[in-house]
């Protein structure tokens, strides 16, 4: 995983409420066994017709969003289900933060472990970023600030533990396998959860 | 303090404990997998030479994108991506010694309706699966909740994860559904009432005289939708429901460790004067059965209603406008089956309606037990010849029309009443219109052809 510091990109504008991963990614292209090349399949129901050309009338097929980093997306982006099939084609696609008023909780996690920075503003920004698209943002996670044009800038909040892996570009498993005395320890003293213990 | 029924779950799991700097370790007593989320992170157990900590605690099935003719399904698979998967999830399993509920396995059956059946999911655990849907064993009283890909290697290879504590909500439920109005129908009001997003960041504890009133399986179908209204789990506190349930079944404990369990799991229960970060209140006997509308499952209203105003999007998509009544709705596909409502109950609902009925000429019905166990127990009552005599298709179990990953969709522009759990654009195939009910009013769609209040046939 690339280490995320700082990122300036223009914005993609998705004002729609409500995104759900069976929009980032239907699951019919869930057949895979591996991670890549997903960004093909990036919201397929509105990037493509019917015959399989790109729809020209989708935003994120407009000249101009060609090459934006961020995603500014109406409330509530990314809820339903767990698929991290959904992070996944947004980074393959080049995506590197989402910006919105709530993003759901699976989707969030997914999304931090794998490059993704989701950015949380209030109404007010966010209402300024739906109605400005193409803009040049600063995303940066040093000073965990949001930097949009004319100077204005603004604070966002991240897990400091996730905005340590996203700068360090390392992955969680090592910090849990760290922590497998622990866990030892735990299945010991915790005899009260018996294993199912399962015989097939 | 008082604590919540969540609190002393969460407290009881933890390997470390939360900080300012990093999330709390938390234990995980069961971890279910399944074909389409668990392939990559078990190449991340390869990449780095690692072994499942606990298969003891792990049960695999096959279900999302598996047959459910018996032809494909016991024949020889297509080759495809598909059955590659398939494929996957088996050596997987055999390499890293996981137990498998195979294709070819009595036990087999959707993830969320075997770990119950199975009396695997216990009251107090904390049960995963790479699947939203692992809600649906909060019935038991267990913490149980959808993680992402890179989450099911971190339990396969620790048996924990990292996670902030979330906050609570109770949903208190009061009065009794009336005749002819489903837990399905109560689920759905609770969505309505939260908003798809209104749970985002909480556990849902469902409390209340409704929620004392139901089966296992309600609850099931209950606590299953709970992340549709964005909320990470939703849970019961044991009863002597949950304990007639359990009580017998195959990984429930027995004889003496039976009895301790039982003192356990009698003190799971959210104390008096425990503060929830957030609560809200229904009453369940003023509901009736519910339909969505809309492209997501907060968009719901009272079948006898007409539809509300709405995003314009979502209703140009379902071809349906502001103020229109649904019932009399003409329909093309009914589906009774998926992880909200595909247990024998749910069964018997639908044939209740069913029996002695025909399915309305070019409706296309589907009927898809939710495990081959259901399925057994559902034949041997006859309700297989109910739906089959009325002209339904009886199929095996998986998760089928629910995500259409498997061959079984809905046509582009149909209209389908479904008992799944999802109304998402594409949801049920590319273009489909899902209306998502209870399996009363998808069967009385289906004798109809038309959206049709289930109460008339009871």
């Amino acid at each position: 995983m690339e280490p995320f510091v700082s990122l300036t990109s223009r914005t993609v504008v998705l004002p729609a409420e409500d995104i759900d991963t069976d929009q980032i990614i239907p699951a019919r292209f869930l057949t895979t066994t591996t991670r890549a090349g997903l960004g093909q399949h990036l919201f397929s129901e509105w990037r493509y017709l019917d015959d399989g050309t790109p729809d020209p009338s989708f935003t994120m097929n407009m000249r101009q969003s060609q090459g934006a980093q961020v995603l500014v997306a109406g409330h509530n982006f990314g809820c339903g289900s767990s698929r991290e099939h959904a992070p996944w084609a947004l980074y393959d696609f080049g995506i590197r933060v989402v910006i919105s008023t709530q993003i759901a909780d699976i989707f969030r996690s997914n999304a931090q472990k794998n490059g993704i920075v989701p950015i949380l503003v209030n109404d007010e920004i966010h209402q300024w970023l739906l109605t400005h698209p193409d803009v040049a943002v600063t995303v940066d996670l040093e000073s965990m600030t949001l930097r949009l044009p004319g100077a204005r800038q603004v604070e966002f909040e991240l897990d400091p533990f996730a905005r340590h892996c996203l700068m360090q570009g390392v992955d969680q498993l090592g910090f849990l396998l760290a922590q497998t005395s622990d866990v030892d320890a735990f299945e010991r003293d915790q005899p009260l959860t018996p294993a199912i213990a399962v015989a097939s | 303090m008082p604590q919540t029924l969540f609190d002393k779950i969460w407290q009881r799991h933890q390997v470390v404990g939360e900080s300012a700097s990093a999330p709390a370790t938390v234990y995980i007593d069961l971890h279910l997998v399944h074909e389409v989320t668990s392939p990559q992170a078990f190449s991340v157990l390869r990449e780095r030479g690692l072994s499942v900590r606990r298969p003891d605690r792990t049960l695999a099935t096959l279900d999302h994108s598996t047959p459910t003719r018996a032809a494909e399904l016991y024949g020889a698979l297509r080759p495809g991506p598909a059955t590659t998967q398939i494929q996957t999830l088996q050596k997987n399993c055999a390499d890293f010694g996981v137990p498998l509920y195979d294709l070819d396995s009595r036990e087999r059956g959707i993830v969320h309706v075997i770990g119950p059946e199975l009396g695997a999911s216990h009251p107090g655990f904390t049960i995963v699966c790479g699947d939203s849907h692992t809600s649906t064993h909060g019935a038991f009283g267990a913490l149980a909740f959808g993680i992402g890909t890179t989450e099911v290697g971190h339990v396969l290879a620790t048996q924990c994860l990292l996670q902030r504590r979330p906050k609570t909500m109770a949903v208190n439920v009061n009065g009794r559904l009336a005749p002819g109005v489903s837990a399905k129908d109560l689920i759905l009001a609770i969505i309505g009432r939260l908003g798809v997003g209104g749970g985002t960041g909480h556990v849902l504890e469902y409390r209340g005289e409704a929620i004392a009133a139901l089966s296992m399986e309600q609850r099931m179908t209950v606590c299953n939708m709970s992340i549709e209204a964005g909320a990470r789990a939703g849970l019961v506190a044991p009863d002597d429901t949950t304990l007639e349930y359990l009580h017998g079944r195959r990984f429930a404990p027995r004889g003496r460790d039976w009895a301790a369990a039982v003192s356990r799991w009698r003190a799971l229960r959210s104390d008096d004067g425990a503060v929830f970060d957030r609560s809200v209140e229904l009453d369940a006997s003023a509901l009736a059965p519910m339909i969505t509308y809309g492209t997501h499952p907060g968009m719901v209203m009272p079948i006898d209603g007409t539809v509300p105003a709405s995003q314009r999007s979502a209703l140009d998509y379902m071809g349906l406008s502001e103020g229109q009544r649904l019932i009399g709705q003409p329909v093309d596909v009914v589906f009774v089956g998926s992880c909200t409502n595909s247990r024998l109950s749910d069964l018997r609902d639908a044939a209740r309606v069913l029996r002695g009925r025909k399915v309305r000429d070019g409706v296309r019905a589907l009927v898809v037990p939710g495990s081959q166990q259901v399925k057994r127990d559902a034949e041997a009552e006859g309700l297989h010849e109910i739906f089959l005599s009325a002209g339904a298709q009886w199929r095996e179990s998986g998760c089928s029309m629910c995500i259409a990953m498997n061959g079984d969709a809905v046509g582009s522009g149909q209209y389908s009443v479904s008992t799944s759990n999802r109304n998402f654009e594409g949801r049920q195939g590319r273009g489909a219109r899902t209306l998502l009910a209870s399996p009363m009013t998808a069967a009385a769609a289906a004798v109809t052809g038309r959206v049709t209040d289930p109460r008339q046939f009871l």
